[in-house]
């Protein structure tokens, strides 16, 4: 194995995406993060590789190729099966220290909230947390600011050869968005927000193209210090909150028969083909599973229709669906915050306000 | 046997937060609070102290008044607790804070039956990664997002929490876990554990009482020990402010309903 300088920035040169598989089928937010590491990858002019992981994996690779990866590399053994930090840890490190990525992407998930930090610890490098933008071209960064924040950009001064990776994140909740730079260790190296970044269009012929690779690696029982013994499937059906294009959410403002409110919501959902999803309110109190929570500690959400139900809107729930098409907001109290954000306000019962809004979209709809 | 937890005093983020015009946070207007998820981290380490009569020291790396805190964890039943402390240490990013946690650790002694505990995360900066990053340097096995917990003897069997349902892992101490606020309810202080709590011994760990460690070097402590650097911080904008409908009745329902049709919103 080449010595392994991380300081040596010059010797690092590439993208490289994390893709995680679980039971031998790619995760949505690998084809997220491919989408977004090629726009990354066309900026600094490199390749874009996907690094893969697991035991009988190479057949499901070249899909990555059809999002903009250049190359997957493919790393298989039994022991690789299922997700174990050890194992993922050493082959990852071992392979990165070898071959050298500028830049090296893994999804906000558990398990890559559990990989990632371990790796850097080990590379001696920087890793920034649940990431939700991403630049390298410095005018593309300050667009970027133009339209995200509150600076006076005519005051900052940028130095426009920089090539340093731009990660930005929100922290304190939300309440401020912090842009983190590793300006001197490589690689540099970042976990994403699950369900932020844009999938681009597959395509066939470039997935067909998508050159695999299979790099050596070393990996014994010694090394695995952790057993899976066993992984359960949640029974329930989940919701699918980042994939749908309506979503309706309940708040606090239900508490008063939180049946019939999350029954309401459900109805309303129905009529627009939606799903229902809850502030962080709901889900600490039981009324709705961690699943449906929508948030800075929940999912983020951009649908063509978010309603929100009773929520008086913190800025951890802003936060997480703000970004959303078509807000339209139901609150009794006609100053929540919520009301900043919607497109929409009803200020109202929603007890009262719902039954009379399903009616309505249902002639709207049984008029088309 | 011991159970070492670690712990952060945060800003209460849930409540108002003030934000200075420079775009950073104005602290002095938030209350702090013993992180959350590092309360379930506590209980889990209590728990054990139940079964087990093992020894629970609470560890954090903040300011001196963190002091208040850790008193607070002693109250709840903490044995003891350290304190790391010191202007070298001030500016860390996760890497720099774990490698002194973990050289904190090494002080108080990591015998082989011993567990570390932290919270999953905290609430000022949601990162996850001081956790599993104080597992590396110390080399022991980690297991984060960890919501239910079982031991025999040096074998521990955790409940591992996914997206998508969850896996039973299994390790041998010495290891660290990431607590979820699933795992347990987090017991209160009793009024004996106040009365008791500031005969308990409170050690301060300054630079000098860890520079020996290799850990602790000029480069990977504190802000010139830190791989990541804050390029810019910023608020992020309000929307523009929408449409308010008047009235919460029928009518209201139905011009609505319209103007999304119009707009083929729906």
């Amino acid at each position: 194995m080449a010595t392994f300088e991380n300081t040596k920035l010059e010797d690092f040169k590439g993208v490289w995406v994390f893709c995680e598989q679980r039971a031998g089928k790619l995760m949505p937010t690998d084809f997220e993060l491919i989408s977004e590491g090629r726009k990354l990858a066309d900026e600094l002019g490199v390749e874009l590789c996907g690094l893969l992981l697991g035991d009988n994996v190479e057949g499901i690779a070249k899909e990555l190729g059809g999002y903009g990866a250049d190359k997957v590399l493919v790393c298989e053994s039994p022991l690789l099966k299922d997700y174990t930090t050890d194992a993922y840890a050493k082959v990852i490190c071992d392979v990165i220290m070898d071959k050298k990525p500028e830049i090296f992407l893994i999804g906000a998930t558990n398990i890559g909230r559990d990989l990632g930090p371990r790796c850097a610890a080990r590379l001696h490098t920087g890793l920034t947390a649940d990431c939700t933008h991403l630049d390298v071209d410095v005018n593309k960064y300050i667009e970027f600011l133009k339209e995200s924040s509150t600076l006076d950009l005519s005051a900052q001064k940028f130095n426009m050869e920089d090539r340093n990776l731009k990660m930005t994140r929100p922290a304190f909740g939300g309440h401020l968005m912090a842009t983190i730079i590793c300006p001197r260790f490589r690689p540099c190296m970042s976990t994403v927000r699950p369900g932020v970044m844009k999938k681009a269009p597959f395509d066939q012929a470039k997935a067909d193209a998508c050159v695999i690779e299979k790099p050596a690696f070393s990996l014994t029982e010694a090394d695995c210090h952790t057993k899976v013994l066993e992984i359960v499937k949640a029974t329930r059906e989940l919701v699918d909150l980042t994939g749908a294009d309506v979503v309706v959410s309940v708040g606090r403002g239900i508490s008063k028969d939180v049946q019939k409110g999350i029954a309401l919501a459900q109805e309303l959902a129905d009529v627009l083909g939606g799903v229902v999803g809850g502030s962080r309110a709901t889900v600490d109190s039981g009324w709705l599973s961690a699943d449906h929570q929508v948030g800075q500690t929940g999912k983020t959400v951009h649908p063509k229709i978010y309603i929100a139900l009773g929520i008086s809107g913190a800025i951890q729930h802003k936060a997480g669906m703000q970004d959303s098409e078509c807000i339209i907001a139901v609150n009794k109290n006609g100053t929540a915050p919520i009301f900043e954000v919607a497109d929409y306000g009803i200020e109202g019962d929603l007890f009262k306000v719902v039954p009379m809004l399903i009616e309505e979209f249902k002639a709207v709809k049984a008029a088309k | 046997m011991k159970a070492i937890v670690c712990v952060k005093q945060v800003p209460d983020t849930s409540g108002k937060v003030a934000v200075n015009p420079d775009g950073t946070l104005n602290r002095a207007s938030m209350a702090a609070i013993i992180n959350p998820d590092d309360k379930s981290a506590l209980e889990a380490a209590l728990t054990l102290k139940d079964a087990t009569g093992c020894e629970v020291v609470v560890v954090t790396m903040g300011p001196p008044p963190a002091e208040g805190m850790l008193r607070e964890l002693m109250a709840m039943g903490a044995d003891r607790a350290v304190l790391i402390s010191g202007r070298e240490f001030g500016g860390s990013d996760t890497f720099a804070t774990s490698q002194i946690i973990a050289a904190g650790i090494k002080k108080i002694g990591l015998d082989d039956d011993d567990v570390i505990f932290c919270g999953r995360q905290a609430i000022d900066g949601d990162t996850a990664q001081v956790g599993p990053q104080i597992a590396e340097k110390l080399e022991i096995p980690q297991i984060s997002y960890v919501a239910g917990l079982e031991k025999k003897g040096n074998t521990l069997v955790c409940r591992r929490e996914l997206e998508d349902g969850y896996m039973m892992v299994e390790t041998q101490t010495p290891c660290l876990l990431t607590c979820l606020k699933e795992m347990n309810t987090p017991r209160y202080m009793t009024v004996s554990g106040i009365m008791e709590c500031y005969d308990k011994p409170l050690e301060v760990y300054d630079y000098n009482a860890l520079k020996d460690d290799p850990l602790i070097e000029a480069d990977t402590i504190g802000l010139k020990g830190s791989p990541t650097n804050i390029f810019k911080s910023f608020t992020p904008p309000q929307k523009g402010v929408g449409m308010m409908m008047e009235g919460a009745d029928k009518a209201t329902c139905e011009k609505l309903a319209g103007i999304l049709a119009a707009k083929h919103i729906i």
